[in-house]
Formats: C-alpha cells, sequence, structure tokens
C-alpha cells in the first residue's frame, strides 16, 4: 500500500452559510480519531463568504482549516462540490474523511468515495481506532466503523483495510459536540476553485427552507410509538401522553413506515439521535437501530405487551400492557397528582 | 423518444431476520430470506413510466443479482418497461457498494445510450444510498439524489423538484443525467393484467442454460431461439459480455470488508417492573416526580 497519511479530515456541510451541527460534531469526534492517530485534524469548507465558518471549527479543536470560497459554490451542487474533494483528496490522501450522514453528505460522500476509489460505510453510530489482526495480517490503527446493519438486525464493524483512505458518513446527534479548551492558533490554507464547464450543468431555479417545528434532539422529555400501536389513530395516544407530559412526539422506523409519524420525527440509526431525560417507548419492539438512537436517555419507560421485547433489556422501567389501556391511565393518574 | 435505465434491486426482507440468516464470515446468506422489490426503485420505476407516458420514451430496467431476480424483472415488465437486464455472475458475490458500481456501470454503457438512470435512493438491506451516485461518477454524470419528481422535460433539459434538508429545491438538469428517488415520490402503478399474460413465461440465459442442462432433448441453442422469438428473453450479461477486471469487483475488489458482526444480547433484567394497573403507574409517577424527571 502507498503511503498513509495521519490526516483526519472533515468537510464542514454549511447551508445559507450557517454550519451543519453534525458537522461541529463531527470535528468533536474528529479530534479524537486524530490523537489516536497521532495525527491532525482538518477542517474542508466549501462555500461563499464562508471564512467564518472556517475560523469557528477550530473552536473544536481543528489544526488546520482548508477553505474553498467562490461565489459560484455558495449553495451545494454534487458537481463541483465533488471534483473539489477529489481533487483534494486525490493529493493529499487524508487517512480518515468524515462527511455528515445528511441529504448532502449522503450524495457527496459516495461520488467522492467512487472517484477516490475509498472505501466508505454510511451512517456509523460509533467510530473508533484499534489495531486489526485481519485474515492473519496486522494493520495497525484502522478505523473501525460500527453500524447496525441488515434492517437494523444485527452490528456490524467495518474496516477498509487496503485502502490509504477511509471515509464514513454519520447522522446528527449521534456524536457528541464539545468546546476545546485551548484552541489551536487559525491557521487557513485558502485553496484555489477553477470553475469548470461541467459545473453548470445543473442549475438551481429556485430552493425553499422552513424551520423545523419538531426538534427532538433538545426535547428533554420524548414520548415515542411503535408499529405495535396497531393504527394511525392509536398513535394520537401518543400525542395525548406528550402533550400530558410536555414532550414531544417520536416514532420508530416501523411507525414511520406504516404512516403514523412524520419521517423528521424518526428516532435511531435512520433517524435522529436523542438523549433526553426521559423517554417513553410505547409498542416499540427495539431493534438495534431504533435503540442506537435513543439507549441514552436517561431513563427509559417501556410499554409493550409483549414480555420478551429486547426493549425491555434496555428499559429502566418496564410495564407489560396495552397501551390502549395503559396510557388513558397513566394520562388521569399523573393529571391528579398534579392538581 | 427519451431513453431512460432503471436501476433496481431486488431486496431480502428485513423484518423478517433469523439467527440462522447471518453466515460465519458475517456475510448474510440472502437465500434464507423472502425476496422482495426494493420500494424505492419500484416508486423509480414509476416515475420512469410517467416521464414516458408523458413525453415518450422507451424505459429499460437493469439489475445486478442472483439468477432468481428475475422474478422482480418480470415484475418491471408488468408494470411497463420495455425490457429487462439482469446481470449476473457468481464472481460479482461479496461486492461492496463501490463494486457493485463499477459493474453496474459498465453492464450500462454496455447498453448504450440513454438520457436519464434512475435509481431508488437506497435499498433497505443497506440503507446506504451509496450505489447511485458512485453510478454517477463512474459514468461521469451529473447526479440528483433524493427527486421527488420530473415537473418538465424539453428537449435535452429536465426540471426535477428534489428534497433537501429541511424542504425542497427546484434544479433544471442537462441530459443525460442520473438521479435517485425518495421515498413517496410516486406511487407504484399496479401489473398491468394483458401485460403479465405476455411476460409471465419470461427467462434469463441462466434460466435457459439451466433447463437445456436438465433435459438433454432440449437443445440449449433452440431453446434460446424459442424465447427470444417469443419475446420471453431477459437479457442477460455475466462477467465476460462486460470483459470486467476481475480486480475490481466481489470481495476482493470491494474496500470495505466486514471484520465483525454481533448481534447484541442485552443485559435484561435490569429494569423495574411497574404492574399496569393504576396503583403501579402512581408509585412510578411518584418516584418520576420525586427525582424531577417529570412535573
Amino acid at each position: 500500500m502507498e503511503n498513509i497519511t495521519k490526516e483526519v479530515w472533515v468537510f464542514v456541510e454549511q447551508r445559507d452559510g450557517i454550519a451543519a451541527d453534525v458537522s461541529l460534531e463531527l470535528l468533536s469526534k474528529g479530534r479524537k480519531l486524530a490523537d489516536s492517530l497521532g495525527g491532525v485534524l482538518k477542517a474542508v469548507v466549501i462555500g461563499h463568504n464562508v471564512k467564518g465558518i472556517a475560523e469557528n471549527t477550530f473552536k473544536y479543536g481543528v489544526d488546520e482549516a482548508l477553505l474553498i470560497d467562490h461565489p459560484k459554490l455558495e449553495k451545494y451542487l454534487a458537481q463541483p462540490y465533488s471534483r473539489i474533494l477529489n481533487d483534494l483528496i486525490k493529493e493529499k490522501r487524508p487517512r480518515i474523511v468524515l462527511f455528515g450522514a445528511t441529504i448532502i453528505g449522503r450524495g457527496l460522500a459516495p461520488r467522492v468515495a467512487s472517484s477516490t476509489l475509498s472505501g466508505l460505510t454510511a451512517d456509523c453510530t460509533e467510530l473508533v481506532i484499534e489495531d486489526v489482526t485481519y485474515l492473519k495480517k496486522d494493520y495497525p490503527k484502522l478505523l473501525l466503523q460500527i453500524r447496525p446493519a441488515f434492517g437494523g438486525n444485527i452490528i456490524a464493524t467495518i474496516i477498509t483495510p487496503d485502502n490509504p483512505v477511509q471515509m464514513a458518513t454519520v447522522r446528527e446527534g449521534v456524536m457528541e459536540m464539545h468546546e476545546v479548551e485551548t484552541p489551536n492558533t487559525v491557521i487557513i490554507t485558502e485553496i484555489n476553485y477553477e470553475p469548470n464547464e461541467t459545473d453548470d450543468v445543473i442549475k438551481i431555479i429556485k430552493q425553499f427552507r422552513e424551520e423545523s417545528k419538531v426538534n427532538l434532539k433538545t426535547s428533554q422529555i420524548i414520548v415515542a410509538g411503535g408499529y405495535g400501536l396497531g393504527t394511525k389513530d392509536n398513535f394520537k395516544l401518543i400525542h395525548e401522553l406528550a402533550e400530558c407530559v410536555g414532550g414531544e412526539v417520536a416514532g420508530s422506523r416501523a411507525a414511520v413506515d406504516a404512516g403514523f409519524c412524520e419521517s423528521e420525527r424518526q428516532v435511531g440509526q435512520t433517524g435522529v439521535t436523542v438523549r433526553p431525560k426521559l423517554i417513553f417507548s410505547v409498542g416499540i419492539s427495539g431493534a438495534i437501530q431504533h435503540r442506537a438512537g435513543m439507549q441514552d436517555a436517561n431513563k427509559i419507560i417501556a410499554i409493550n405487551n409483549d414480555p420478551e421485547a429486547p426493549i425491555f433489556g434496555i428499559a429502566h422501567y418496564k410495564i407489560v400492557g396495552n397501551a390502549e389501556d395503559v396510557i388513558p391511565m397513566f394520562i388521569e393518574t399523573f393529571k391528579q397528582k398534579l392538581k | 423518444m427519451y431513453k431512460i435505465i432503471v436501476m433496481v434491486k431486488q431486496v431480502p426482507d428485513t423484518s423478517n431476520i433469523s439467527g440462522k440468516v447471518m453466515k460465519e464470515d458475517g456475510t448474510v446468506n440472502r437465500a434464507m430470506l423472502p425476496a422482495v422489490f426494493n420500494h424505492e426503485d419500484k416508486e423509480a420505476l414509476e416515475l420512469a413510466l410517467q416521464v414516458k407516458d408523458k413525453y415518450g420514451a422507451e424505459v429499460s430496467v437493469i439489475t445486478m443479482g442472483p439468477p432468481r431476480a428475475v422474478e422482480m424483472l418480470k415484475e418491471c415488465l408488468y408494470m411497463g418497461a420495455d425490457d429487462a437486464y439482469l446481470v449476473s455472475d457468481r464472481k460479482f458475490a461479496g461486492s461492496d457498494t463501490l463494486a457493485t458500481s463499477y459493474v453496474i456501470s459498465e453492464a450500462i454503457k454496455h447498453i448504450g445510450e440513454f438520457d436519464f438512470v434512475f435509481a431508488g435512493r437506497q435499498a433497505i438491506d443497506g440503507d446506504t444510498a451509496q450505489v447511485g451516485p458512485q453510478t454517477a461518477d463512474k459514468l461521469n454524470l451529473p447526479q440528483i439524489t433524493y427527486a421527488e419528481d420530473v415537473l418538465d422535460l424539453k428537449e435535452k433539459t429536465a426540471t426535477i423538484k428534489r428534497r433537501i434538508d429541511g424542504g425542497y429545491e427546484i434544479l433544471e438538469a442537462k441530459l443525460p443525467l442520473l438521479i435517485t428517488v425518495v421515498k413517496g415520490a410516486k406511487e407504484p402503478r399496479p401489473f398491468s393484467a394483458k401485460r403479465v399474460m405476455a411476460f409471465k413465461n419470461s427467462k434469463s440465459l441462466l434460466d435457459i442454460e439451466k433447463m437445456g442442462n436438465e433435459n438433454a432433448l432440449l437443445p440449449y441453442t433452440n431453446l434460446l431461439e424459442e424465447y427470444k422469438s417469443r419475446n420471453l428473453f431477459i437479457n442477460t450479461l455475466t462477467m465476460e459480455d462486460l470483459q470486467l477486471d476481475i480486480s475490481r469487483l466481489g470481495i476482493k475488489g470491494s474496500p470495505t470488508k466486514v471484520h465483525k458482526v454481533e448481534s447484541v444480547v442485552l443485559a435484561g433484567g435490569q429494569a423495574k417492573q411497574v404492574d399496569a394497573n393504576r396503583e403501579g403507574l402512581s408509585t412510578l409517577i411518584d418516584e418520576l416526580l420525586h427525582d424531577h424527571i417529570l412535573g
């Protein structure tokens, strides 16, 4: 294998000039990975008038920021963004490149991995550096890319042993954001962007965004419902309980797929990762992919009519019963106590 | 007339997993699971058929998979696809997304000129959403992921609506173009009874070879001619047809390797049992109020 570096890069995604939270979370994780490697952390910032974003990354432990700033790069487009990253990665050969598993990251990372022939693992829930023996060969300090796989029924550890560049995407909220106590001196390396006619084959005609009304990540109390509720009508119980305890409504993947609630309310590996004070888990069996997104809750109350449901394995309180019976009883008892 | 190639995948029904399904090496024994048509790919095909209905197009579907994926290709024909390609070879087994996109992109080049490649955003077995963009890169095509609709098509320019984080955007793109279609974009049409009758006996080259091997009275070449003449032949592309570089496919051509697979055993027994009656809930609520978790 060609010479390998000890650089960890994070693609810092920005929308309308604001860095995505997931990118800052990845910088915090990237700092730890760089320390384990004995290497450096670099932020890659692409956009227009985004020098402020590059400066801000140093709060999260960056050693150097690579800045590509040009009017034509104001908004994300797959082709120019991937072309920039492809060229940089082919030239500098970072050891690890991390992307947020956002709509942008999930389009950009695979395109870059393809062009640079890098291994890429999607939606990792943990990233660790470890010495690995694979097929009787020793690989020092590989990136373990850990993720639930196969519908969330198992946990797989993926490695990229024979490639110089290891890539991964991570969902928002999975890693924790930390500001470092003493940031490094700001070093910003500006990289020239030369427009290319292939960058113009797609034009943005209109863009519409609105602030999401759902904010699971910051909710202290969450009431999550699953497929076990059976019908969308029964899912109203989740809303009633949430209103009663002042919580936010969430759903498992199966509940979202069944149309019981909106996809932005999905908790789990392929949805949002939450760390609330309290989560009610109602009619959710508890597949790994769901648990990955909520097992760090301070208190878990599981309500399920199957006493063997895996969710009980991580719950603090176990209630075996039907949601139709338990929830109204809970609401009534709770209201009486508050009187 | 436009030419659209739709990438489709037959996936194991991941809602139905048992311990026997995982192999020692951590890969999945797909043969143990019922196989279904990946729903987002089906939506991509529906969008392609709507483009065909509105603007005129020839729609081909392509899949990489084992011989039994023919069942899904037949479903594509029942919905209205004009022809189907099975890309299949034992040597493809164990391919990760990078190796898969290499094989598929070479197969698409083999099919010939096109205006669009459509695909589902992701498949439910891996949920990676990687093969679409990786194929776009290998075919040197612009890509639009998370597409919801083709709003307009004029000569070689398409107007596409796609989802973005927190909203949507409208893009104008020059063809050729690859788009991946997101869940909920288009409700797939039911099978046409007439087309089911016409195509239900379709076979791939691999099926026909097998029939020929099993029955000495049915010479392979005669069978092949017969199925072709009755329009029941599903195009089949193997490693040799595509003249692929073996170092770029299968486990060898896949940079990512499965190092370990664990089915997590939960500790269990840690949870405090709460009776599902007023008394039990009352005690629970008292505890939560006392700990300032509620109220």
